[in-house]
């Protein structure tokens, strides 16, 4: 049986309103994500990962002005249907330590959506499925590792029985062991047919779990495409963004980028890299670039083929 | 645990001996050098009193002696619990003091609950949606409040709603000529009401602010973004995070303010010639009573100690992140 599509975005943009002066946070994202794989959101600091999750979930400040469609298992994502969905068929694995309420043992705040007594059980045994000791229900945040974290995040990610999780940066801060640990976690949901949507700035990470990796930059999706593609000199992949972030990687030559990502009030029509691309012509600079589908991905460049 | 606690307690025990003990020095210091000779505030016009007697009611009262040894006197006494005699009440201070503070007792609880459940309502409305017209006028209220003097919000309230209005008594605590078995508890009331607006308006406005402040920064927490993530309702969200990390510091800063709840209640009890503790001190300062005036400088020093000892155990016994710190062992 093919495996349904759970999440759809299509041609999201999120603009935030601050003293009458507008920007624009993402721009054009078009994406979807199937039960039983992991896609990889990858990109810098800034090009605006965590938004995307918080947008999904329908959680961003007041005064971000958000356009496009998203939809769940066919569902649009709204204030009238995200309520009943969040928590229950979608849930974030916040980033870090911070996103748990500093004065409730942390026992408590994994099981509190359910009743205690069968949320209390269940809890136990996710914790000792994750080699957490009983000791730690009873702990507060402030007393957990990093690796201690991530453990109770995904025992609530698991509890709430959502299909589509949004773990956002799960992996900074670990041992590239303990990071690897968690990616196998993160492996182990998908087996079990829930959809992952992992946001990460570490492609190299990213590029060894994930099933299909997108590429964001400066607010814009460049290129989805899957994880395979990402191999020896990047010749598979569709565009130059990609390529130059695939061969900066240490093991593959350590090229840098040169150049910076503008930043959300700099932000241009025409194709957001050509900037810093090697391969623009005059033409990459008349109008906007979108995103259209390519071998099996999708890519937003004039050129790529 | 158990240990910690008790080293915590054992803690609080000496610094309120080391405070008392400095807050009689220093009271004493400045007494001595007060121009008012105690003598002469005791027997006051009277020229019956001759030059001997003086010198003896001098003599009784060890003021022949150098100050040190009066210190000395004066010191052992307290700690037999004998605070001496007001020379104006020609009663022992502590009876004084015991029957001033229970009228005060009134004014500064039922204006504390006041200044705390309504300081903090006043803060979650304004929090709750910063930068609306909720927040602005709130937060303009409390501005205003907090740099009005409170003897001047006193006699506006005085003006309007006793003389104006006529809805409460113009002073005192209890009615003129009613005996003291006859005094209702609505009489009671009527007469604390206003004292106690005054006093609680003076104290709303730190709390108010303080806790928009903290809603504002909860609000934008991580643990309420993850916890709406989680499908929690803004509401809910608010009373199982929110209510918790905001009661902390508010509960802590209303215990901490004893000290602005007394001084305030000298001047609101002023105003209103509500014969509270405020105003005992007031008076005896005014007469030349040493013994009381000492007597309610070490008794608010007490108050004040404890109020704030209270916010520190509170802090304790509840935010886990200090008691448990200085455990080790993460
Ligand atoms: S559109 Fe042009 S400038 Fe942009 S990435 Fe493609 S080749 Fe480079």
């Amino acid at each position: 049986m093919e495996n349904q599509t759970l999440l759809t975005i299509e041609d999201l943009s999120v603009q935030f309103v601050s003293a009458g002066i507008r920007t624009t946070a993402l721009s054009g994202l078009s994406l979807t994500a199937k039960e039983g794989e992991i896609l990889a959101v990858v990109g810098a600091s800034g090009a605006g990962k965590s938004l995307l999750a918080h947008a999904v979930l329908g959680l961003l400040p007041k005064n971000a002005q958000v356009t496009g469609r998203m939809t769940y298992k066919g569902q649009v994502l709204n204030e009238k249907t995200l309520p009943r969905l969040r928590g229950k068929e979608i849930t974030l694995i916040p980033q870090s330590v911070t996103y748990l309420d500093p004065l409730m043992p942390v026992g408590r705040q994994v099981y509190y959506p359910m009743n205690k007594q069968e949320g209390r059980a269940k809890t136990a045994a996710l914790f000792e499925e994750y080699g957490l000791s009983p000791e730690v229900m009873k702990k507060y945040p402030f007393e957990l590792s990093g690796g201690m974290t991530r453990r109770v995040l995904f025992s609530a990610a698991v509890l709430s029985g959502a299909k589509l999780l949004l773990a956002d940066e799960p992996t900074p801060g670990l041992s590239r062991e303990t990071a690897r640990h968690v990616l196998r976690h993160l492996r182990a949901f998908a087996k079990e047919g829930r959809a992952v949507l992992l946001i990460t700035h570490d492609l190299d990470l990213a590029v060894e779990c994930a099933d299909r990796v997108a590429v964001l930059y400066a607010g814009t999706l460049l290129e989805t495409a899957p994880a395979c593609d990402f191999a020896a000199d990047g010749a598979a992949l569709r565009h130059p963004y990609s390529q130059s972030l695939w061969n900066a990687l240490p093991q593959n030559g350590f090229h840098p980028v040169t150049g910076n990502m503008p930043s959300p009030g700099e932000r241009v029509e025409s194709c957001p890299f050509a900037p810093r691309c090697p391969k623009k012509t005059a033409l990459c600079r008349e109008k906007p670039v979108p995103l259209r589908p390519l071998r099996g991905g999708t890519v937003r460049c004039i050129h790529a083929t | 645990m158990a240990g910690k606690t008790a080293r915590f307690l054992l803690g609080k025990l000496l610094r309120m001996l080391s405070l008392l003990l400095a807050a009689c020095l220093l009271s004493f210091f400045l007494l001595s050098l007060s121009p008012i000779d105690p003598v002469e505030a005791y027997v006051g016009a009277s020229v019956t009193v001759s030059e001997q007697q003086r010198e003896e009611i001098a003599a009784h009262w060890g003021l022949d002696q150098p100050p040190a040894e009066r210190f000395g006197l004066w010191l052992s006494s307290i700690a037999k619990g004998d605070l001496g005699t007001s020379l104006l009440y020609r009663r022992p201070v502590l009876d004084v003091i015991g029957e001033r503070f229970l009228a005060s007792l009134w004014l500064m609880g039922i204006a504390w609950i006041f200044s705390g459940l309504i300081g903090l309502g006043l803060g979650i409305l304004a929090g709750r949606r910063e930068g609306s017209l909720w927040d602005k006028g709130i937060r303009g209220f409390c501005l205003l409040l907090s740099s009005t003097p409170t003897f001047w919000v006193g006699m506006v309230l005085l003006l309007i709603f006793a003389v104006w209005l006529g809805w409460f008594p113009v002073g005192l605590s209890v009615p003129i000529g009613v005996l003291e078995q006859d005094v209702t508890l609505f009489d009671r009331l009527s007469h604390v009401i206003l004292p106690a607006l005054t006093l609680s308006l003076a104290g709303m406005a730190p709390i108010a602010l303080h806790t928009r402040e903290k809603l504002i920064a909860i609000n934008r927490s991580d643990y309420m973004l993850y916890a709406r993530a989680r499908g929690e309702g803004e509401w809910t969200a608010l009373r199982r995070h929110g209510l918790r990390n905001l009661a902390l510091p508010a509960v802590t800063l209303q215990f901490a303010s004893f000290a602005e709840l007394f001084g305030g209640s000298v001047l609101a009890e002023q105003v209103f010639s509500y014969p509270g503790l405020g105003r005992a001190a007031t008076e005896a300062g005014l007469n030349g009573d040493l013994p009381l005036l000492l007597g309610i400088v070490l008794f608010s020093t007490l108050f004040v100690f404890i109020g704030n000892s209270i916010a520190d155990l509170l802090t304790f016994f509840i935010d886990p992140r200090i008691r448990r710190a200085k455990r080790g062992g993460i």
